[in-house]
């Protein structure tokens, strides 16, 4: 018995000694995700946690610029817009190739917006692509020639080139496609910075160096992918020293990593928007005074510093600041004024009424929902609203706030992370977006002066026509207030000092071609 | 072995199959009964009710719900458990993939769980409302009572961050490794933290029937006769107290499974528990079927190999 014991304290002796736990290797970054990726098809995902590799891997015919959201050229050199806003003519880069070996050429393009787009095309079967909807103003793409490729849209669409940039409009290679059919979503074949090396199921991700790459081959040898789902231990995995980066810190652990020497913090605004859907099609919220008071009543600024510890900033109106070109910087946020809010509600005869409030436990980009719903609960009854919370896990959420809220509640949680000032109230603030429309407009929003001004913004292809559009827009929504306009979202990461060169993108997308470690 | 074993071991596994058609028929039904749906998942926020509509109907939802049953266990007989709407996997591909890592995970801990509730338990009985007895109690109870995740947590904190002995999660290395030395590495803090709560019920189970054990009369006319108290412990009480530790081991089983699943959350360990939350969350109907087809069979199969073992060291329990 004693010598079992010896034997086995030796053994773990050896164990722990061989190597005691380690730095990640050298020139490999590994990074701490939240979740496994459901696919890696790029046509095939909706969440950011999957676009963060897949930026990595594949390319699109353009790309937001570094830092902004701006457009500039990517697999694409150049295009031409015809002056209708109708075609789209782009020109290709020439000698180019997929991880897999075959060429990058007009025929590929051709394929992946078929493969999208046409229920007809053989491999339309290998979907189904929840976000194709981004193109759905594509009426046909045609190759002209081996590096010129032509879109024709139905009707002029001025987001089309900001969506183009968006991870749905990677483009994949067509030989994965015919290879692996369904599963292409594991056998991933880009043309970009890394190439895809192996998927272990919730353990690693693992993409390495493209030596050919056309826009310089990374200076990592390889980066993996970890997904920790649990928030704690990606904190602890990050202080151990078995990972170099992690996104999405929890607001709790913000402060210690900012005050840890050896690590350091990142931060970025983003076209996100955390607000509550207000149901204008029963009382109280039909009275526009009563929505007013609402936005008067929640301390936004204790919400994002608070609870949200200074994760997110508030909120002004429908448009996140990260647009910059499109932002009205006139606006000011709904100051906290709960007196404000208590005349409002007495004019309108509204003191006292019940509100029923759909909160979530948590979902895609929805940060805190439970306190910060309990904090604006508590908000509202301080100027005499009573509020009854009811919570729902995010699917079971999404299943009754989508279909619209008559009937059921008088608010809801929401939260949207766009790439264009186009989508978000084109989406869910115009009359022809109510829900039995298949719109998102679940607060029955309707005003025909907004209606106007988005159906013109987005088919005009001049950027300050378009700006002065969505500005005039963003005082209209502002004042008729559907939503409660609460926060915008900044994103995090951590990473260790080793990890050099690296930035956060608006755009929320990881791009890591340029990190180096040392 | 015995050989009228075999018919008691074939009439179980035949018992197996109406549980777990029982069992399937519950789930499938209970899956339907939960608000929201794949497609929507799936969609996630940008599911319109028409996107909505026209996924279920790719994916064959539209159709009643027992209609959905019959078509999947038909499929299920002939050995086609589906895909994952979510992964778009093949179910099989994913479950044994994940299923393999629980038991790595379970069987570890089992094994260490057994081990030390039977050493517990049997020193606990010998020195009944000693010191040592006193000592070994509190602490199986500590673990009894502790919650699982918590206690992962702080031993991340101790052993992977302050003392950097061990990595704080996964399976294997995430650059390099994946030999044996890798994976044991991994694996002792997620099993120790399992095992130290599955430890209790068998330590304070065993103690209870070596106590029951060591009152009877043929110990004490073991003793009378001058055998080593080492021998009258372990060949002749612990052998008959046995008969009733088994079945506490099958049943702890069954616990270390379910308890892997927050286990596997926090240690991120890939096995068939956290794949099963997440399943559920994303109404990955034929994912949580499969899986829990797997989960059920195996915690049958346990008792069942249980029950054999009590069989084998008391004959009297067959008839």
């Amino acid at each position: 018995m004693k010598r079992t014991v010896q034997t086995l304290l030796i053994a773990l002796t050896a164990l722990l000694g061989s190597s005691l736990w380690a730095q990640t290797p050298p020139n490999v970054l590994v990074v701490g995700q939240i979740a496994e990726p459901q696919s890696l098809d790029p046509h095939a995902v909706t969440a950011v946690n999957d676009f963060r590799i897949l930026v990595n891997i594949y390319d699109g015919l353009v790309r937001y610029e570094d830092g902004t959201l701006n457009v500039e050229p990517s697999l694409a050199e150049s295009w031409e817009i015809s002056d209708d806003g109708i075609h789209y003519t782009f020109n290709l880069r020439q000698g180019v190739s997929f991880h897999d070996g075959s060429p990058f050429n007009a025929e590929a393009v051709v394929f992946n917006f078929e493969r999208m787009l046409n229920e007809d095309h053989p491999y339309h079967d290998t979907g189904p692509f929840p976000l194709a909807f981004y193109f759905g103003e594509v009426a046909s793409v045609e190759a002209l020639s081996e590096y010129q490729v032509r879109f024709t849209l139905s009707e002029p669409f001025a987001p089309f080139l900001s969506n183009l940039a968006y991870p749905t409009g990677l483009i994949i290679s067509p030989e994965a496609v015919r290879e692996h059919g369904q599963d292409v979503g594991r056998n991933p074949s880009g043309t970009g910075a890394y190439q895809f090396e192996e998927w272990r199921a919730n353990a690693r991700v693992v993409v390495s160096r493209n030596s050919d790459y056309w826009d310089g081959a990374p200076e990592l040898e390889a980066v993996v992918f970890r997904p920790i789902t649990d928030a704690n231990t990606r904190v602890a995995e990050m202080l151990s020293g078995g990972i170099d980066m992690m996104v999405e810190v929890p607001p709790d652990n913000v402060a210690t990593f900012a005050d840890a020497g050896d690590f350091q913090l990142y931060e970025q605004a983003g076209p996100h928007l955390w607000f509550l859907i207000l149901n204008l099609k029963e009382a109280p919220f039909d009275d526009k005074r009563v929505r007013q008071a609402v936005n008067y009543a929640i301390d936004k600024e204790a919400l994002v510093n608070d609870v949200l510890q200074g994760t997110a900033t508030v909120a002004t109106g429908p448009t996140p600041p990260a647009f910059g070109w499109a932002y009205n910087e006139d606006l000011e946020p709904y100051p906290y004024n709960p007196d404000r809010a208590r005349e409002l509600l007495a004019e309108a005869g509204a003191e006292g009424a019940e509100i029923t409030f759909y909160v979530t436990e948590g979902g895609s980009g929805m940060l805190d929902p439970i306190s910060m719903g309990t904090a604006i609960q508590a908000d509202l009854a301080a100027v005499g609203l009573r509020v009854r919370i009811e919570t729902y896990e995010w699917n079971t959420f999404l299943g009754l706030v989508n279909p619209g809220l008559e009937g059921k509640a008088d608010m809801a949680q929401m939260a949207w992370m766009t790439n264009d000032p186009d989508t978000l109230p084109f989406l869910a603030l115009r009359t022809e977006a109510w829900p039995e429309q298949g719109g998102f407009n679940s607060g029955y929003y309707s005003n025909t002066t907004v209606d106007d001004l988005l159906n013109r913004a987005r088919t005009s292809t001049d950027q300050d026509e378009r700006a002065a559009l969505y500005r005039e827009m963003q005082e209209i929504v502002y004042d008729d207030a559907p939503w409660a306009f609460i926060a915008n979202w900044q994103q995090n990461a951590v990473a260790t000092d080793r990890v050099q060169n690296f930035r956060l993108q608006p755009s929320f997308l990881l791009l890591l071609h340029d990190v180096s470690k040392q | 072995m015995n050989s009228s074993i075999w018919p008691y071991i074939g009439k179980r596994l035949l018992l197996m199959f109406p549980v777990l058609l029982g069992l399937t028929v519950i789930v499938f039904f209970i899956m339907a009964l939960i608000p929201g749906d794949p497609a929507l998942a799936i969609l996630g926020a940008f599911a319109t009710p028409e996107n909505v509509a026209q996924l279920n109907t790719q994916l064959g939802l539209d159709k009643t719900i027992v209609e959905q049953y019959f078509t999947w266990l038909g499929n299920v007989l002939q050995g086609d458990f589906g895909r994952s709407y979510r992964q778009n996997r093949a179910v099989l591909d994913i479950v044994t993939e994940r299923f393999n890592a629980t038991l790595i995970l379970a069987g570890t801990a089992l094994v260490l769980c057994s081990i030390f509730g039977i050493l517990v338990g049997i020193i606990s009985a010998i020195r009944q409302y000693g010191w040592t007895d006193k000592i070994l109690t509190f602490v199986v109870l500590i673990g009894i009572s502790t919650p699982a995740f918590w206690l992962g947590l702080l031993l991340i904190m101790l052993f992977a961050v302050q003392l950097r002995w061990l990595p704080a999660s996964g399976m294997y290395a995430v650059y390099g490794g994946g030999d044996l030395l890798d994976l044991i590495r991994h694996l002792i803090l997620p099993a120790s933290t399992l095992a130290f709560i599955a430890t209790g019920v068998i330590a304070r189970l065993t103690r209870a029937s070596m106590l029951e054990v060591l009152r009877q009369d043929y110990i004490r006319t073991a003793r009378a006769k001058g055998l080593s108290e080492h021998r009258v412990v372990y060949r002749h009480a612990f052998k008959a107290a046995l008969v009733s530790i088994v079945p506490v081991i099958g049943i702890q089983a069954g616990f270390v499974l379910g308890g892997a699943v927050y286990i596997e959350t926090v240690f991120q360990w890939p096995g068939i528990g956290s794949m099963l939350v997440n399943a559920i969350s994303t109404r990955d109907l034929l994912l949580v079927q499969g899986g829990v087809l797997f989960v059920a069979a195996a915690y049958v199969v346990f008792n069942l190999i249980a029950d054999v073992v009590q069989v084998l060291l008391d004959p009297r329990v067959t008839s």
